[in-house]
């Protein structure tokens, strides 16, 4: 059962860092901004519920 | 014996009221023309609305509630409680998670609204109030950040002295004094954070949703 809890990562040390020239964060804080940058995209192309339905009744509306 | 109310005017002229001319009725006027009930609460919004780019900003206000409302249960039962029991730590773990959960939902809120160019149509404050609520609510975060009692926050704290100093409000905001951090996190903080957010929901539903570019002016 404790293995089933327990984090896929060790978080029991210091984060690790990704480093290039002047760029230094933890990975982290890395994946939450790539993990902010996914959720952005797929609210942009994701389909909302009832929205072509909205659409439709909009533009028979309009006729 | 009761004594009967003062006849209202037509049309609700004010200036023809016995009180026509008491701040309150000003007041009330004023409030009542920015905003009329249907407009503060309607029964609707647009189609465009109808979009998942849409939902962040009430997410993010979700996040607050959640925050507003742990804070408050921390504040009350103080840090010994936090550290010390299980049920202080589940508190302690929801408020932190309320905040990242609050960033998180903030920025996607502000990146979507920066490509909608939502300052458009005379949205400018709307858009202003809701940039300045994220640059208060970065002080608010940090401030919790060293008032958490523990080895992390001295490490943040004596982190943070050398950037107050290095912009020169070292002398005032000292984020070794936890006194000090406190009273920000708990109270001033706060405050701000709440007035700005209750102020850009008010504009949000005077000026309404920003619509999305025009078909004509995407392809130019």
């Amino acid at each position: 059962m404790a293995a089933v809890l327990a984090s896929i990562v060790n978080l029991n040390e210091p984060a690790h860092v990704v480093h290039w020239h002047f760029f230094q964060m933890s990975v982290p804080n890395l994946l939450a901004i790539g993990v902010m940058l996914l959720v952005f995209v797929l609210a942009l192309v994701l389909p909302f519920p009832g929205a072509a339905r909205r659409r439709a009744a909009e533009a028979q509306a309009k006729r | 014996m009761s004594v009967a109310p003062p006849p209202k005017p037509p049309g609700g002229d004010s200036s023809k009221t016995p009180h026509g001319d008491s701040w309150t009725v000003r007041a009330r006027e004023a409030a009542v023309g920015a905003l009329p009930p249907e407009k503060l609460l309607p029964d609707g919004q647009p189609t465009y609305v109808a979009s998942w780019i849409y939902i962040f900003g009430v997410a993010t206000i979700a996040a607050l509630v959640v925050i507003v409302g742990s804070g408050v249960i921390l504040a009350l039962k103080g840090p010994a409680w936090w550290h010390d029991t299980g049920v202080g730590h589940f508190f302690n773990s929801i408020h932190m998670w309320a905040v990242e959960l609050f960033f998180f939902t903030m920025v996607i809120h502000l990146w979507g609204k920066y490509w909608m160019a939502a300052w458009r149509g005379g949205r400018a404050r709307t858009w202003i109030t809701g940039a300045v609520t994220f640059l208060i609510a970065i002080p608010a975060a940090l401030t919790g950040y060293v008032s958490q009692q523990n080895f992390d926050a001295q490490w943040i704290s004596t982190q943070a002295k050398d950037a107050m100093n290095s912009v020169g409000i070292g002398a005032f905001f000292n984020t070794t004094n936890f006194g000090q951090m406190y009273s920000w996190h708990i109270l001033l903080f706060p405050i701000a954070v709440v007035a700005l957010v209750v102020g850009h929901i008010l504009l949000v539903r005077r000026h309404g949703v920003v619509p999305p570019f025009e078909l004509e002016q995407r392809r130019s």
